[in-house]
């Protein structure tokens, strides 16, 4: 579905935008970030940049990396510092990672007020 | 015997169907059995090795010198050899981890206790394993120096417990055209074990860097187990049904590289392009050059499509040559650890919880006990999102406090598993969920990526062809 410009945005959740998954290496987590539709993807390349993401996780990672996958629609992030040391010095109940997924996807980015509007009447996916 | 041929999908074009059958060491025990029993497959591939796991099997091995393999391994090709004999279903799998011989034996054992000796053979690959050999590669120069924080590895010289280096799926296809039926290997990547039966059977070249890197990608989607078909997948996760009886990946390859990913008729899950996209990007890095001692693959080239029910095809892949370093897995000895938790009830959970552990850092303190980190956490409050939770509710039914320490001195991690449960009775109200007793003191195998010259290494890389 075409996604139409407008002046007028609204904040969106990311998991009405996208799905995702994470995993680890050493004590970088990766997020890999899917666009629902593919008319998504050009939202997510647009918002969800590796300054905004760092700005997510501050506290919480040392640096973002950030790379694209126009094929797969989807986003990839490296959070580097994110595991505590990561594998099995790691402390945290999420270890490695797996679900930064997740977290990512509490990420509020401006997208046009009426496809806000009609993806919150549909619910979250 | 004579092998079957491979079934024959269209206009004389062979399709080489590869099932997976375990995604880790502790994956499912029915799945490898039902991936043969459930439908048509040429090859079964039991991945086993994680970054941690060479370490604990390492441990097992110093107590007992024939261990040090999963034995989970042996165990299900005892179900599963006999239909494997029977249909000419060929295996591969690295469960042999720092004692493939020993794994291999125990395969040929379990052959021999079948009647089927005579039946079948095992393909040993050995060479990986560099433990021995450290001394003298540091040595002649060889740093492998960790590729996170750049230290040499003689800072950790005397604290190493394994040693592996990454090899190609080179020997599993020397073991396939030996004949053998089962192909048992130490750390032998994930992907190669996929990679290795297709250069097998198309006589792919090895260097012929874009059917390298789809057999690859082929690797990479169904080593995770059901993790492509269903399982862990985010998207519409409630419509995933069937997952009493999940089905677990097979590729069906063709040999202009190009494969359909998909699962056994009648079984729960599914696979789709999400399904697929979300392994893909599982545990990945700069998608332009996903690294494996075969070669690399460009993930920015993967082309999806459906292509029916519970099938995608996967297209496109593009490749680039190996890199002259192959990756060295190291574990290494580095210290202690414990994990206590105690859960707080409504009213006021995450308040009383956050009291107990104010108070447990003020006893540890209090002994002069020191750690290298404390890390506390609140289960049903922020332990998994962190900040990104928000203010915890302040009506949470329940809340749980878990505490860890890390540290050199066992003494003190020792100390700090006898501090957890006196907050019973000496801290904030309505606690519960100690029953388990005082945590486990656990000793800490840390893990040393480093590379190391594929010279040093290729030339020791062996493969036997074992009879039961």
């Amino acid at each position: 579905m075409p996604v139409k410009k407008s002046s007028a945005t609204a904040l969106l959740q990311l998991r009405y935008l996208a799905h995702a998954r994470s995993g680890d290496k050493g004590d970088t987590a990766n997020v890999g970030l899917i666009a629902l539709e593919p008319a998504f993807y050009p939202i997510l390349v647009r918002e969800v940049t590796r300054v905004r993401v760092a700005r997510h996780f501050r506290g919480m990672v040392k640096a973002v990396e950030r790379f694209e996958l126009p094929n797969l629609s989807a986003l990839n992030f490296l959070l580097h510092g994110a595991l505590d040391g990561g594998g099995t010095l790691s402390l945290k109940t999420d270890a490695q990672g797996k679900v930064y997924s997740t977290a990512l996807l509490r990420m509020e980015v401006p997208v046009p007020t009426a496809l806000a509007r009609r993806l919150r009447a549909a619910g979250p996916p | 015997m004579p092998r079957k041929v491979a079934p024959r999908a269209g206009a004389g074009q062979k399709v080489v169907r590869i099932a997976a059958g375990q995604g880790f060491w502790g994956d499912w025990p029915e799945a490898p059995v039902r991936q043969v029993r459930g439908g048509p497959i040429d090859y079964l591939m039991m991945d086993y090795l994680a970054e941690v796991t060479m370490s604990i099997m390492q441990k097992q091995k110093g107590r007992d010198p024939r261990m040090g393999y999963a034995r989970d391994f042996p165990q299900v090709m005892e179900r599963i050899l006999p239909d494997i004999a029977a249909r000419g279903i060929r295996v591969t799998s690295n469960a042999g981890g720092v004692n493939p011989r020993g794994c291999a034996d125990a395969v040929l054992d379990a052959a021999r206790r079948l009647g089927l000796g005579g039946r079948i053979r095992v393909g040993l690959v050995t060479g990986d394993d560099i433990l021995d050999r450290l001394d003298e590669l540091i040595g002649r120069g060889h740093e492998m120096r960790d590729m996170d924080t750049g230290r040499p590895l003689s800072d950790i010289r005397d604290r190493v417990l394994s040693a592996n280096a990454y090899i190609g799926m080179a020997p599993i296809v020397k073991a396939l055209d030996g004949g053998a039926d089962v192909v048992v290997t130490g750390r032998v990547t994930d992907t190669g074990l996929t990679l290795g039966p297709l250069v097998h059977e198309f006589g792919w070249s090895a260097e012929n860097w874009d059917l390298i890197a789809a057999g690859t990608v082929a690797g990479h989607i169904i080593e995770c187990g059901a993790q492509c078909s269903g399982g862990n997948l985010l998207r519409d996760w409630r419509k995933v049904k069937g997952m009493e009886d999940p089905g677990f990946p097979i590729v069906e390859a063709s040999a202009d590289g190009t494969f359909v990913v998909t699962k056994h008729a009648g079984t729960g899950g599914v696979v789709n392009v999400p399904s697929v996209t979300e392994q893909l990007v599982y545990e990945m890095g700069d998608p332009h050059t996903y690294i494996t001692p075969d070669g690399t693959a460009d993930f920015t080239s993967i082309r999806l499509a459906p292509a029916g029910r519970d099938r995608v095809r996967v297209s496109g892949i593009a490749g680039g040559p190996r890199t002259p370093m192959l990756k060295v897995s190291i574990a290494y000895f580095y210290g202690y650890k414990a994990v206590g938790t105690l859960v707080y009830s409504w009213p006021d959970a995450y308040e009383k919880a956050r009291e107990a552990d104010r108070i447990l850092r003020a006893r540890l303190a209090g002994l002069g006990l020191e750690f290298e980190q404390i890390l506390t956490e609140y289960v049903g409050a922020n332990a998994t999102h962190g900040l990104l939770a928000g203010p915890p509710d302040p009506d949470a039914p329940e809340v749980q406090l878990r505490i860890g320490v890390r540290g050199a001195d066992r003494p003190a991690v020792e100390r700090f598993t006898r501090e957890i449960a006196p907050l019973v009775l000496t801290g904030p109200p309505s606690v519960t969920g100690f029953a388990g007793g005082r945590p486990q003191v656990e000793e800490i195998v840390a893990y040393w990526p480093a590379l190391i010259d594929r010279r040093e290494i290729e030339p020791h890389v062996r493969v036997e062809i074992l009879e039961a």
